[in-house]
């Protein structure tokens, strides 16, 4: 058998910007402050990088959701060769570059590649409260996929998500005491991470008295707009004695798109089809579930929280709620640490980037205060309308 | 004609060539979702084929109306000015087949709103669109 195309990869360097609400730095200044850290933190310079890739390419919708393109990056790092590119935001999968950047290495079209995501939506909103809204705060009619929803006044992902959350509350008998704790334990966190947006403890009372945005979600449920970026570099195997930190290997990977970007919905609310994504991963590694020591799993709402648990097998199904009950389970010095830089709830919204580059903080030992201790594997997932899913390990 | 309760901003789909049956079915009072003629399978948004069997010989067909809350959301954020709180988005299982949904609103109180209400459709014309909501069956005429 062919070796799978991720064990020939390894992450090799990782690092943030500065995270702001807003950030005086342009995203693209944010997005070189990124890249150049993270080529740093490999022991790599720009001439090294042979690819770019990014997630979801410049967008023309702006809201900031994805202000900078990676030609802009070819420039402002004077990458001289760059003999592969990739900007790839179709289902909102968001780990759709990484796993493209691991099939072009393994087939040897790229040695290292650096993928960025870089956000820009706390300054579009400083201009325009609507800008980060499903309708783009435009006035002339809608078309395409938002069709479905806006004009409903679905103007918020929270909307479609909400549907999820009251299915799987009533289906499993779900309490917002039980969904809170998944807020309660990011921001706990977060206070051990000094990127994080929001530091201040929150306890679940807090979270209890906070108002209802669209039930049963409150506003603790929801992420947060930043200005940042976040980069990771990934290299050739071969290439690991050559670099600066110990290689994190990429055990296995999973991924799935689905209907309901396009407005197609299938099942009956309380599970994703990051549960193909799920299957996916587990097809392709003899870890376990038990061997996960920690896990960053997105959380654009905390209600994905609970339905990526289930789909990637971590708790079995319609168990979510009572697993995170509480939070001891979830804590740093539980059972399976959960989002353990804040996740997106506290840390903001990087489309799941932070959550990838949170593993590579616990996996090489600079988690500080949130440090889990011995974290050897890590099991990582993004996305809410498109699933990624990548189990990452150090030797 | 008469503003609804949640009119507000409310911003209207465009009259796209695939999807415009949909926004002007109400016209005649009758809604009417894709099917596929040679497998009889209902699906929605509408395609330019068949999902379940490829053949293109798709096209809009009435269906009764009505159907059950798969599920819901009572909304209470106030996203833009004017918009008014709160109001019940939701997706509606027609009866027509399992897992055929179309997203809506529910025109009722929000606390009378639970998951697996049977409903029936209620256009409610903006302009050169019927949206079509939805209200408890019972309070139907
Ligand atoms: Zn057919």
């Amino acid at each position: 058998m062919t070796a799978k195309p991720e064990s020939l990869v390894c992450i090799s360097g990782a690092a943030q910007s500065e995270v702001g609400r807003p950030s005086r730095r342009t995203a693209l200044q944010l997005t070189a402050d990124a890249c150049l850290a993270a080529l740093s933190d490999a022991g790599l310079a720009p001439e090294d990088i042979d690819g770019i890739a990014t997630y979801p390419g410049k967008s023309p919708l702006g809201g900031g959701i994805a202000p900078v393109s990676p030609s802009e990056v070819q420039a402002v790092l004077g990458i001289e060769n760059p003999r592969w590119v990739l900007a790839s935001g179709e289902g909102f999968s968001h780990m759709a570059p990484i796993f493209n950047a691991i099939n072009a290495i393994a087939c040897g079209m790229a040695r290292h590649v650096i993928v960025f995501r870089s956000v820009a939506q706390a300054s579009a909103r400083m201009a325009s409260r609507e800008s980060t809204l499903m309708s783009g705060g435009q006035t002339t009619r809608v078309e395409g996929n938002n069709a479905w929803t806006v004009p409903f006044n679905a103007l918020s992902p929270i909307n479609t998500f909400a549907l999820y959350a009251q299915a799987y509350f009533d289906k499993y008998g779900a309490t917002s005491k039980q969904l809170g704790a998944i807020a309660v334990n990011n921001r706990a966190n977060a206070a051990h991470n000094p990127n994080a947006i929001y530091r201040k403890p929150l306890s679940l009372d807090d979270y209890l008295a906070a108002r209802v945005i669209s039930s049963p979600l409150r506003l603790f449920d929801c992420d947060s707009h930043i200005d940042g970026s976040t980069a990771i570099v990934l290299s050739h195997a071969d290439a690991a004695k050559d670099l600066a930190r110990p290689p994190i290997r990429i055990e296995a990977v999973g991924m799935a798109i689905s209907g309901l970007w396009v407005g197609k919905f299938e099942g009956d609310f309380t599970r994703l089809d990051a549960d193909r994504a799920g299957e996916m991963l587990w097809s392709r590694t003899d870890l376990r579930p038990r061997d996960v020591d920690c896990a960053q799993i997105y959380d654009g709402f905390s209600i994905h929280v609970w339905l990526w648990l289930e789909a990637l097998g971590l708790v079995p199904r319609g168990e979510a709620c009572r697993f995170t009950e509480g939070g001891a389970r979830i804590a740093l010095d539980g059972e399976l640490p959960l989002n353990t830089g804040g996740g997106q709830l506290s840390a903001g919204r990087f489309h799941g980037y932070g959550h990838i580059h949170e593993a590579t903080v616990q996996l090489w030992g600079r988690g500080g205060g949130r440090q889990v201790k011995d974290a050897r594997t890590c099991l990582v997932s993004n996305g809410g309308y498109g699933y990624g899913a990548m189990l990452l390990r150090r030797d | 004609m008469p503003r609804d309760l949640a009119a507000g901003p409310r911003q209207l789909p465009g009259l796209e060539p695939e999807t415009a049956f949909y926004w002007t079915s109400g016209a005649d009072g009758v809604l009417r979702i894709q099917c596929c003629e040679a497998c009889g399978h209902w699906q929605h948004p509408p395609f330019p084929r068949c999902a379940k069997c490829a053949s293109e010989d798709v096209a809009p067909r009435p269906v009764s109306g009505k159907g059950r809350i798969a599920s819901y959301t009572v909304n209470h954020e106030k996203w833009l000015p004017g918009l008014e709180v709160p109001f019940v988005f939701a997706a509606v299982e027609l009866a027509e087949q399992a897992e055929l949904y179309v997203f809506t609103n529910i025109l009722a109180p929000v606390e009378s709103v639970t998951r697996g209400m049977a409903v029936e459709v209620r256009f409610e014309r903006h302009e050169d669109v019927w949206l079509p909501m939805f209200v408890p069956e019972s309070a139907a005429p």
